[in-house]
């Protein structure tokens, strides 16, 4: 594993690129560079500012550079039985701590456990002037100052180049089971699912595609056993392999050519009409909050379906050109992203055009 | 402390043309301004600081809410949110010259949301209120801060509540989907959403602990939780501070994650006990409650291995709670461990530093010794899953020099919370009480960060200015007086 502090270096980089307004294109693995459109003039490696900095497996808390490698980090968690309880999508085998925190993305366990920003404790950063900053800490709780380290997370680096990074870890779950059952209609899964997440049971993730219901137990082996036993269907073999090619949409579902949307909605919220997606064009996580979708539907058509269901719609994968992939923010909201933007990038250099359009 | 904001006065003339056009905007019983009527509103639970506002407006709604900002942002008038104004660090202590914008008339549950476990309500509820409405469907708001039968859900935005249940549930950052904000000029703004995630930046996460600077918030939509189907905990008692804190981290390092899990020193054991007796082992040094929830088969398996690490760690007693009312008992001490000091000292004053576990050890010996050298008794209670600790110095403010003396102990005890790790600051937020301390903890970088992110929400200042936030010359003046490692910080900037 690579083990390197840049941080002085980096922050030299910064520094004359504000001075001379060259915008950078703040690079991890790229795995995740499907997500964003950049312009810039020069790229950022990030991957050799790498290591583990600090772990401390009886404090829940580890701190790592940006640029380690996510699979290495897993690895050390679960030699200490523990993970990062956001399931983090890789997207590639090079995935970086640093980009899936500037893409702000979590897996399976999400609707449980909570999401990557739930997880980070604290940050060290550049921001646009190329000054370190530190912002929370390695503890549980920590309210000093305005909680900027959970605001650079699903940024995507344009408020801050991310330089370290503190997590909250947890332990592995002592036992996992998934349930399978029959769920051919859609709609008829997603009330299954609403009276599931009222029991207090140790439900960690939930998927519904190919006409099936899949529930996921994590916890002590006695709550999990009992919770199988009460949700009934049939236990799946090798469920590990099933939630890692969910997470990292390994399944045809993702793989289609069609434009792939991603809507985060209400959990209940009913479900788009067959006017706008085929059955057979439908999968859903989260308890029914995340859901994907092949549509080829005008994007304002969808843009304004998730709305109306309480969420927003992003176009995923297979944009046609000249489609939007996000609704422009309302005009309030968008003038504080513009402004915060500039609190910290004044120079506006930090992967420009990466997030919603800049000014 | 000793963090007054020095305000100049206002001319009385823009008083009276302030109070006169809210008058216009405000049915009559939504705004005070008699000196009597302003009197409760002096101060908030940091009751040692008091200050008069020029007038509290009560809104009843988001539209008189408005009102009342537009009218004070056109007049460049400051404006403090309160909500219950059981706040422990400040932040709700009235500006002379601004108005205080009190919520608490807006306290309804306005819905519950069965399908999609979430409650939408007013920023004036009760935090426990919320709990309540919801039980009869088997589902509880998590978030618990000590003060929950009093302190509203908008308080706890602004200052990121905790509570006892946090390593578990985390704080009130983690138990939020949506809020309705006004912005410093009255604009409103939807922030987050009913979905997981929503579009843009995590404005969520800024807004939630940003005490009031910037914005006002008037809705919360907070999630639900179904309630543990079983609870019971752990009472261990330990010859030594530090086996009883190994003790804790040997639970964690176990793979178990507790629901709560507090740690008293004697002192706060003994004041507990006189005060309720809840047969708590004030023989020994230090206890430790550790309480574990989820499906019973669950909760007992976990119970049986806590009980085995209890021992393993030398525990000189082991009881479990056998049913709700033994469970009650054991919790009753330790959630009424401040009201027990309050009742063997005149005074004290509570501390909210973090720090990593590990360090417990240390950072009591060295308590130890500051409260030897300050000659002020300290009693430790300690949220011991998340690092929080809460000292209480205890003083009588009628003695000259205890007040000053436990002023300067309490800040040393931030340092030294800084110094290993932690923070000044786990879940009571810097209000006025830690601005000062604020300066120890952040460099002036990050100091002129914060200062930005709050004039891209409030360009012209007027939301509880000098608040949270030290200025840089505040921690110059500061700063020199305290100087760290040899090392005068901030240094860049001119002294006084």
């Amino acid at each position: 594993m690579t083990d390197a502090n840049l941080t002085d270096s980096l922050r030299d980089r910064v520094q004359t690129a504000a001075g001379q307004g060259t915008a950078l294109v703040i690079c991890g693995s790229g795995s995740k560079a499907f997500l964003t459109g950049t312009a810039a003039d020069e790229t950022v490696d990030m991957t050799r500012h790498a290591g583990i900095v600090h772990y401390a497996p009886q404090e829940l808390v580890l701190t790592v550079r940006a640029g380690t490698h996510l699979r290495d980090v897993e690895a050390l968690l679960a030699e200490h039985g523990q993970m990062l309880a956001f399931e983090p999508p890789h997207y590639g085998p090079q995935a970086t701590v640093g980009g899936t925190l500037a893409a702000g993305l979590s897996g399976p366990r999400r609707a449980s456990a909570g999401a990557a920003r739930d997880f980070v404790l604290g940050l060290r950063i550049l921001n646009g002037r190329g000054e370190v900053l530190r912002f929370g800490g390695e503890t549980i709780k920590n309210v000093a100052g305005y909680d900027v380290s959970r605001l650079m997370v699903g940024a995507f680096g344009t408020l801050g180049v991310l330089l370290d990074a503190s997590f909250k870890v947890l332990p592995k779950p002592a036992q996992e089971c998934t349930r399978v059952q029959d769920a051919p209609d859609a709609g008829a899964a997603l009330k299954r699912l609403r009276e599931t997440v009222l029991k207090p049971w140790p439900l960690s993730a939930s998927a519904w595609l190919d006409g099936r219901l899949y529930l996921r137990l994590s916890g002590a082996a006695p709550a999990v056993a009992q919770a199988a036993r009460a949700l009934g269907g049939e236990t799946l073999a090798d469920d590990a392999t099933f939630w890692r090619d969910l997470r990292e949409q390994q399944f045809a579902f993702f793989t289609d050519p069609r434009p792939l949307w991603r809507l985060a909605v209400a959990p209940a919220a009913t479900l788009l009409p067959e006017t706008l997606v085929a059955p057979a064009d439908r999968l859903m996580e989260w308890d029914g909050a995340l859901r994907w979708v092949h549509s080829t539907a005008p994007a304002a058509t969808l843009f304004a379906a998730a709305q109306a269901r309480g969420g927003h719609a992003t176009l995923w994968r297979n944009a046609p050109a000249g489609t939007p992939r996000r609704l422009q923010l309302p005009p309030a909201l968008a003038t504080l992203h513009q402004r915060l933007k500039a609190a910290f990038d004044p120079h506006g250099i930090l992967n420009r055009g990466a997030f919603h359009p800049e000014p | 402390m000793n963090a007054l904001v020095e305000r100049p006065p206002l001319a009385p003339e823009r008083r009276r043309r302030l109070i006169a056009t809210l008058r216009g905007l405000l049915p009559a019983d939504a705004l005070l301004s008699a000196d009597e009527a302003l009197r409760p509103y002096e101060c908030d639970g940091l009751s040692a600081y008091r200050s008069r506002p020029l007038a509290v407006a009560l809104p009843h709604s988001i539209a008189e809410t408005q009102a009342v900002l537009r009218a004070c942002h056109a007049a460049g008038i400051p404006v403090v949110a309160r909500g219950s104004g059981t706040g422990l660090s400040g932040g709700a202590y009235p500006l002379s010259d601004g108005v205080l914008l009190s919520l608490a008339r807006m306290k309804s549950i306005l819905s519950i949301d069965l399908e999609n476990r979430s409650a939408r309500v007013q920023p004036g509820v009760r935090n426990l209120a919320i709990s309540e409405a919801v039980a009869p469907y088997g589902l509880y708001y998590a978030p618990d801060p000590s003060s929950q039968i009093a302190c509203s859900i908008g308080g706890n935005v602004a200052e990121n509540s905790g509570g006892v249940h946090c390593l578990k549930y985390g704080l009130t950052t983690h138990n939020l989907l949506k809020l309705e904000v006004l912005l410093a000029d009255g604009e409103r703004v939807t922030i987050g959403a009913d979905a997981l995630d929503a579009a843009g930046y995590d404005l969520l996460a800024l807004m939630t602990g940003s005490e009031g600077l910037l914005g006002v918030v008037v809705e919360v939509t907070v999630k639900l939780l179904p309630k543990p189907e079983s609870a019971r905990v752990v009472m261990a008692a330990f010859d030594s501070v530090e086996a009883c804190g190994a003790a804790v981290g040997d639970v964690i390092g176990a793979g178990i994650i507790p629901a709560g899990m507090e740690m008293m020193d004697k002192p706060a054991m003994g004041a507990a006990e006189d005060f309720l007796h809840c047969g708590y082992p004030v023989g020994s040094e230090a206890m430790v409650l550790v309480e574990l929830d989820g499906l019973p088969e669950e909760v007992e398996d976990g119970i049986r291995r806590v009980e085995a690490v209890m021992r393993a760690r030398g525990a000189t007693d082991v009881r479990v709670s056998r049913n709700e009312a033994e469970r009650a008992n054991f919790w009753a001490g330790r959630k009424n461990a401040f009201p027990a000091v309050g009742r063997i000292s005149p005074d004290y004053y509570c501390i909210d530093g973090t720090i990593p576990r590990g360090q417990l050890p240390h950072v009591l010996g060295r308590m130890r010794e500051l409260s030897t050298h300050y000659r002020q008794r300290i009693a430790n209670v300690f949220h011991a899953g998340d690092g929080n600790l809460h000292p209480l110095i205890l003083y009588d403010a009628n003695q000259p020099g205890e007040m000053e003396r436990t002023e300067a102990l309490a800040l040393d005890i931030l340092k030294l919370c800084v110094d290993v790790g932690g923070t000044i600051t786990g879940e009571h937020g810097v209000g006025i009480e830690k601005i000062n301390a604020m300066c120890h903890q952040f460099t002036s970088a990050e100091i002129e960060q914060f200062h930005a992110v709050k004039h891209a929400f409030d360009p012209a200042e007027t939301l509880n200015p000098g608040k949270a936030i030290p200025t840089l010359h505040r921690c110059a003046e500061f700063g020199a007086l305290h100087v760290h490692h040899g090392q005068l910080p901030h240094p860049e900037l001119p002294r006084f």
